[in-house]
């Protein structure tokens, strides 16, 4: 009898606990406007259930939004742009903020799915009001949130390289566009390494896009293709791969594969007794954050193609790497993603004050032709497509993780993300989107 | 004499719920912005989901892991119309640019029409479900042989629109869409319009359901679950139920992905993979399995605290959805609806074991273990 009643009083305080967390989220989900003050969460400033209605840089703050996924396969990249975006903010605020009034960042999780991204940047948008959102990382978390930031307006500032064929109004892109990254590698192999280009990639719309460039690439300058090979993402299993390679003997594989099988992929290549002297490989997605999970003495000797890494010297690089590290702790690493997120809320920034309001149309006229003295060296916005002009960088992994640089393009590169100023990639585009 | 006023008086209260209920869903829109009533009516899509998973699941015993495959055609269907909506006569949509496709495939083609796609968004599913009922249910496959296989179907179909990015978008789905018969989707009214046609979509499922599970037809579908040998016996065949079933429960989940579609504005392959699919069995479970009011106010509760915890705890709202989880599943088997059934019957005759149904005898008659 006891024992019921202990578990009936058990039930009736889980159902009160489960009712007061539904109540919580229901709150949230059913209260604008009407009683902001009633929101059920504390525990951060930065969350959502700041004081609704009001408009963005209104009374004492600018309200920015974040959003990355903070959970789920794509966290582990996402996060830690997210913490560089939120220390720019940071810098930004200690420095005294934009037009007098500090920055306060809305943080929210994109959850690694793209619907969700769109929910996010709309509830963004519309609820919190926010001047911008700096966000995404996925091709296809930007693609969910482009109708929603061309519809209501909104400002979106897009931190990764990507494959380009896009130009929204409402998307600054800060990190390469093909020309900027894929393109001048595939010359440089071509040159350096060898014609005979074995193309291996995750199956999703960067690696697929970028392989149709490539070989239209390899075509029109005389590379040959030895084979072409797309996995799932997440998979983990290349011997069979590896085999297929070593039958083609390619002189060159062209990686794009993405997140976890990079690790499988260099670890079983090793394996194999593959190592970077016997055959080269160039990586678009493999970074210094991904090198620690690669580990370093694996991959060393393997190429990418970046527009940044953390090896350069200048003082803009210096400033940044060791601010993340005082920041987030010394065994932490800066990338190209990385950086091009911080890079994003200084250009934002600049372009507000030029403006002198956060008002959409104002700032993107008066991010036209904007410059920053951002790590990667000196950016410029392009006015008409709304990406970056950047420096084409070549490294080479070195035993410590980091990166060292055999080859730049010397002056930034114009951002073209249709090629249209490239012959052979007139039927790529088919036209503009 | 007693009990027939405890009977005339339940009545009243179940019917002033429903009222209640209906009203609460009609005012909705005068005291929610534009962005929380667009995710109530998401809510309410996915709620029509959980119905008719509650009817095959709770009410016949057939486990289906692959809803998210049903819901998703149901949702590509529409978004196919939408896309060539948007895209415009004689150009292509753009993922099939950037794939190198020249000419719009064949299977596009009947997607230039609204109705088409409406039509096909519900019965494709039905036809699959159908398909696959007929050589499970008549083979006697059952039980978790058949929940393999709904599992095994959800791999195949997503590996399939994963590798054809040419003609479905890959994994970056289908988005961009601007109008449905010739309405802009970003004007207001036409949001207020998908909501009120959501749940107008929701209260149909509804009746619909829970005309299916009461009366000699319901009967037969718990008999399904409950002895299916013994049904056999006497001369029913299991296996027309169970494809008939199966086959509705298919047809709701492809309407709520048009719901869906309509209001979200994207469909992409991790919408029907494997883990959307099992969550959509989670809001039955939680909601209360066996109840088809517990169902779909499972969907909405699930999905709205989904929401709500993500805005309010951005870095550790799963773990709080994991744990809510737990505890409904650990001490709660007949999640939340049970649990209000039961303190219903404990208020004898109130209104949890009313609004329980069929399923509160049940209940009740646990007590006496």
């Amino acid at each position: 009898m006891k024992r019921k009643r202990t578990k009936r009083f058990g039930i009736l305080a889980l159902g009160a606990g489960l009712l007061l967390l539904a109540g919580c989220g229901a709150n949230n989900s059913a209260n604008n406007g009407a009683s902001p003050s009633a929101s059920g969460g504390s525990s951060q400033p930065a969350s959502s259930s700041a004081a609704s209605g009001s408009p963005s840089a209104s009374g004492d703050g600018i309200k920015v939004g974040i959003l990355h996924s903070l959970s789920g396969t794509m966290a582990i990249s996402e996060v830690s742009v997210r913490d560089a975006e939120l220390m720019a903010i940071d810098e930004i605020n200690a420095a005294g903020g934009v037009l007098g009034k500090q920055i306060v960042p809305v943080v929210e999780d994109g959850a690694s799915d793209w619907p969700t991204f769109a929910e996010k940047a709309r509830k963004l948008l519309t609820d919190d009001k926010v001047a911008t959102v700096f966000g995404g990382w996925t091709s296809a978390s930007r693609k969910a949130m482009l109708p929603v930031f061309e519809e209501l307006n909104g400002l979106l500032w897009y931190p990764v390289q990507y494959e380009g064929m896009e130009k929204s109004p409402n998307i600054f892109y800060t990190g390469a566009t093909t020309n900027q990254q894929i393109v001048p590698a595939v010359d440089w192999l071509l040159e350096n390494k060898g014609k005979k280009f074995y193309l291996l990639g995750s199956d999703y719309v960067f690696p697929r896009t970028a392989n149709m460039i490539i070989k239209a690439q390899l075509k029109a300058k005389g590379g040959e293709l030895a084979g072409e090979e797309y996995t799932p993402l997440g998979h983990t299993d290349f011997s069979t791969i590896i085999s297929k390679i070593q039958a083609a003997k390619p002189d060159v594989v062209f990686n794009t594969l993405n997140g976890d099988s990079n690790v499988a992929f260099f670890k079983q290549l090793k394996d194999a007794g593959i190592t970077s002297d016997k055959l080269t490989t160039m990586s678009v997605s493999v970074a210094e954050e991904e090198a620690r999970g690669i580990g370093a003495d694996v991959l060393a000797g393997h190429l990418t193609a970046w527009n940044y890494f953390q090896s350069i010297d200048s003082p803009e690089n210096k400033k940044f790497v060791d601010a993340y590290k005082a920041k987030y702790g010394a065994d932490r690493v800066t990338d190209d993603p990385i950086e091009a997120g911080y890079t994003a809320v200084y250009l934002w920034k600049a372009a507000v004050e030029k403006a002198g309001s956060t008002d959409v149309d104002k700032v993107k006229e008066a991010a036209k032709g904007l410059e920053f003295d951002a790590p990667e060296g000196k950016v410029k916005i392009d006015g008409d497509n709304q990406h970056l002009y950047k420096v084409a960088r070549i490294g080479e992994a070195q035993p410590d993780g980091q990166f060292k640089e055999l080859w730049n393009s010397g002056d930034a590169v114009k951002p073209d993300p249709y090629l249209e100023t490239y012959d052979w990639a007139a039927g790529l585009s088919g036209g503009n989107g | 004499m007693l009990l027939k006023n405890a009977t005339v008086r339940r009545k009243i209260v179940i019917t002033l719920a429903y009222a209640a209920v209906v009203a609460l869903l009609a005012c909705a829109p005068m005291f929610l912005s534009d962005f929380r009533l667009n995710l109530l009516g998401k809510f309410l899509a996915y709620g029509v989901v959980a119905l008719g998973l509650d009817l095959i699941w709770g009410y016949t015993g057939i486990l289906s892991l692959g809803h998210g495959i049903f819901f998703g055609i149901g949702a590509y269907c529409m978004a196919m119309y939408l896309k060539l909506e948007a895209t415009g006569a004689g150009r292509l949509p753009d993922f099939m640019q950037w794939s190198g496709v020249t000419s719009l495939p064949w299977f596009w083609e009947p997607f230039r029409f609204f109705g088409v796609a409406l039509l096909l968004s519900v019965l494709l599913p039905m036809l699959l479900a159908l398909l696959l009922g007929f050589f499970t249910f008549r083979n006697r496959i059952r039980g978790v042989y058949f929940t393999i296989l709904t599992q095994a179907l959800v791999l195949i179909v997503v590996t399939l629109m994963i590798g054809q990015q040419a003609y479905t978008g890959g994994t970056n789905g289908i988005t961009g869409f601007r109008h449905v018969l010739g309405f802009s989707l970003a004007s207001p009214s036409v949001k207020n319009g998908l909501y009120y046609i959501s749940a107008a979509a929701l209260v149909g499922s509804f009746l619909l359901c829970r005309r299916l599970v009461r009366g000699p037809f319901g009967k037969v579908l718990q008999a399904v679950r409950d002895g299916q040998n013994r049904l056999r016996f006497l001369g029913y065949d299991p296996a027309k139920y169970q494809m008939f079933v199966f086959t509705v429960s298919a047809g709701l989940a492809g309407l709520a992905g048009v719901l869906f579609v309509l209001q979200v504005g994207i469909i992409s392959p991790s919408m029907m993979d494997i883990v959307p699919s099992i969550e959509m069995v989670l809001w039955v479970a939680i909601g209360g399995r066996g109840s088809l009011i517990g169902a779909a106010a499972g969907a909405l509760l699930i999905n709205a605290s989904k929401s709500g915890l993500s805005e309010t705890y951005p870095d550790f709202w799963t773990f709080l959805l994991g744990g809510l989880f737990i505890v409904v599943v650990v001490f709660l088997p007949k999640g939340l609806f049970g649990l209000l059934a039961r303190l219903g019957a404990r208020m004898k005759g109130g209104l949890g074991d009313a609004m329980a149904g069929g399923r509160g005898r049940a209940v009740v008659g646990e007590d006496h273990r």
